[in-house]
């Protein structure tokens, strides 16, 4: 009897002690959200797996929940993910609590500071004077628009009568006004522009702030933390205006669109024009989901009424874990990531290579129709804050435009004024 | 001896040896260690948290900060809206569903072919998930293809764009989803009633108002009652239809302490709400519970 219950603890701890142990050091977990790019990327490392025996696997979990899982995790100070493959504006939050590995060094040893564009490894890796991360998925908000409508010779026509200059892709904001009002024609069940108008997280925010930074405006000083005359400044409450404006010709039920609204507008030819990251873009290109695929045309977010000229980032840079068991693999797997022939079959699989020589190439370029206002975008793009207070300056963001947005409550100006107010608050001005 | 003798000599607690009191902490001790552990701890140490000034994102210790959280919740602006959107979610959800509830229960309360067929089918949706239920009415809104409008002939009438047209679309979805469970409720309230009342009443020549006022209200509100008090309480916490109709359109209380807990990582504020939200639900159903008692003396 006594033989049975000892087999069965030592059976049971042994099973315990197994589950407790941490993963071999021949495998390495990547976290990131459920998006195609996490499918090339998984396609990417069999290839290092192949190359290395050291396997990798590429963990995702839809869009909404990313944020909250990886800092669930990370505060739990877990070891269940090695790398993550995290948002921008996550910087100084997860810096400041220890989560992510510095890694300064790695950068300027292995060169990545003179081979990866200087705007990607700005605003993906560096925070207080210190890199945290690699630019793994280049990104930003450009727009794709329908060739076919833009080339009509009536529309052509009609466009030139009304105001004056001939229908092509906008050269400006305002023109890009003008285009959507033109094509917004909701009793043909034709809208002219498909926004990102969702509260959830950041989507709001991006479009708004693109184009604040396009008005020549800016969120306040990332340095000082100075808000007030900055944030609610006369430019930035005509671009928040210009983003109202422009919320009119979109199509009914619009107050809650982000990437998947947007593309699916297109796809179902209801707009004229879409905004969207450049990690969607594959799918408008391909015939199998947008029918329009040979007609749509895309181009970089035009520059302001001054000359401003910005796009607002997307994309992610990858981080290793603080509290991984296998830092090392992981350095290595880094080193092996940030090779020009890596960064090339990155991009050759669907990858955004922030890789300055990849992606200045012309092949690079002539790869997808959309490429070049990747490329083009990709110099002139600016981002959130990335406090570590960043998520409740998201949501004070988007409690205080959205309802100005969508219903037109209140006044640009004092919906920037409350913002400053918030802002000021959070940041302890 | 005294105790064993209470067990089945046959048994196998009593062949071991076991008494009825081992037998009943065995029982007893896992659920109150499950409690203490997954209730009570966390319950204790978000109190504390909530008076500190902590965010579990950050390599900082928590800081005691006194009441200055609940101060600054309560004297936000945002804050109070957030209730006041949660309260008129009750009224209209909770409200909608007592009516439809107790009056799909008086229909039911008579015999007529296929009724235990008709009753199943009207207490699917509570049964289904409410993530499932909130995908599907917000299919159903589609201004562009929802069979609502196009039933209603109202065009493309926007039902969840704006925050007061999306906080009536969802409380409309809620009160579909649980007016049966109040059905449920009142229809066992129903069929308690004694026949005799009401062939008393008949031979009185009492009218029909007359009796469902003196007879049937009064002895069915108990039931009621209960029902009253478990859908508000869960209607104040509502999280998953607002989430996924309407997301912040209709920024219930619980949508905004998710936010707050799990995106802002503002742990020790969150714990404050959490504790406001809790003492909330506590004072309406001690209310409540207050009135069923009454209407249990009755």
């Amino acid at each position: 009897m006594l033989h049975r219950y000892l087999t069965g603890w030592v059976t049971a701890a042994g099973i315990s002690l197994a589950a407790a142990m941490p993963a071999s050091a021949q495998e390495l977990t990547i976290f990131w959200a459920e998006w195609d790019p996490a499918n090339y990327l998984q396609e990417l490392v069999n290839e290092y797996t192949e190359e290395t025996g050291v396997v990798v696997t590429v963990e995702t979990t839809p869009w909404p929940d990313f944020q909250t899982k990886t800092f669930a995790e990370l505060n739990a100070r877990g070891d269940a993910y090695d790398m993550v493959v995290g948002d921008s504006q996550w910087l100084g939050a997860a810096s400041t609590g220890g989560h992510y590995v510095d890694l300064t060094d790695f950068v300027t040893e292995n060169g990545v500071d003179k081979t990866f564009v200087p705007a990607t490894l700005q605003y993906y890796s560096l925070y207080d004077g210190k890199y945290w991360s690699i630019p793994a998925e280049g990104d930003a908000n450009g727009w794709a628009y329908r060739k076919d409508w833009f080339e009509d010779p009536a529309e052509m026509a009609a466009f030139k009568e009304k105001y004056g200059y001939d229908l092509g892709v906008p050269q400006g904001f305002n023109q890009l006004i003008d285009i959507a009002e033109f094509f917004h024609r909701p009793d043909e069940n034709r809208y002219g522009v498909a926004l990102y108008t969702q509260t959830g997280y950041d989507a709001m925010a991006m479009g708004v702030e693109q184009t604040i930074f396009t008005w020549g405006g800016d969120l306040g000083n990332y340095e000082t933390g100075q808000v007030d005359g900055i944030l609610n400044s006369p430019q930035n409450v005509e671009a928040l205006e210009a983003y109202r404006k422009l919320y009119g010709f979109t199509p009914p039920n619009w107050t809650q669109a982000f990437f998947l609204e947007n593309n699916q507008a297109f796809t179902e030819g209801l707009v004229a024009m879409a905004m969207n990251y450049f990690a969607f873009f594959p799918a408008l290109a391909n015939p199998a989901i947008n029918p329009h695929a040979e007609a749509t045309g895309y181009f970089a977010n035009p520059p302001g009424p001054n000359g401003h000229h910005h796009a607002a980032l997307g994309g992610q840079g990858i981080s290793v874990v603080e509290y991984s068991q296998n830092k090392e693999e992981a350095f290595k797997f880094l080193e092996w990531f940030i090779r020009e022939d890596v960064q090339w079959r990155w991009a050759e699989l669907g990858g955004y290579t922030c890789h300055a020589a990849v992606l200045s190439s012309p092949e690079f370029i002539a790869a997808t129709p959309y490429n070049q206002a990747f490329a083009d975008s990709m110099e002139i793009v600016k981002d959130f804050w990335a406090v570590p207070v960043f998520a409740d300056m998201l949501f004070q963001m988007n409690d205080r435009l959205h309802p100005y947005i969508t219903t037109g409550e209140g006044t640009a100006q004092e919906a920037l004024d409350a913002l400053v107010g918030d802002w000021n608050k959070t940041l302890g001005n | 001896m005294a105790v064993l003798a209470t067990l089945d000599p046959r048994s196998r607690a009593a062949s071991r040896g076991w008494s009825d009191l081992t037998i009943r902490n065995a029982f007893i001790f896992p659920t109150i260690i499950f409690l203490i552990v997954f209730n009570i701890f966390p319950l204790v140490y978000s109190l504390g948290l909530s008076f500190t000034e902590f965010r579990a994102s950050l390599n900082k210790p928590p800081e005691f900060i006194g009441l200055q959280n609940y101060r600054e919740l309560l004297s936000d602006p945002g804050i109070w809206e957030n209730f006041t959107i949660t309260a008129q979610y009750v009224i209209i959800s909770v409200g909608g569903q007592m009516i439809v509830g107790f009056g799909l229960a008086l229909l039911l309360n008579r015999s007529f072919p296929l009724k235990g067929l008709v009753t199943t089918l009207l207490l699917l949706p509570m049964m289904l998930s409410p993530a499932v239920v909130g995908l599907f009415w917000k299919l159903l809104y589609d201004p562009s293809w929802g069979p609502i409008n196009y039933a209603l002939g109202i065009g493309k009438f926007e039902w969840l764009s704006h925050p007061t047209n999306a906080l009536f679309a969802t409380a409309l979805t809620d009160i579909w989803m649980w007016a049966p469970f109040v059905m449920l409720l009142a229809l066992a309230g129903l069929s308690a009633v004694p026949q005799h009342l009401y062939e008393a009443a008949e031979i009185d020549r009492a009218g029909s108002w007359f009796t469902f006022t003196r007879i049937t209200l009064p002895l069915v509100s108990p039931l009621l009652m209960i029902a009253l008090i478990f859908r508000t309480m869960e209607a104040f916490k509502t999280f998953d239809l607002p989430f996924v109709m309407s997301t912040a359109s209709v920024e219930t209380v619980a949508i905004r302490l998710y936010q707050m807990a799990f995106q802002g990582w503002d742990t020790g504020l969150s714990s404050a709400l959490a504790y406001i939200v809790l003492i909330v639900v506590l004072a309406i159903t001690n209310v409540y519970v207050k009135y069923l008692n009454k209407a249990k003396e009755r």
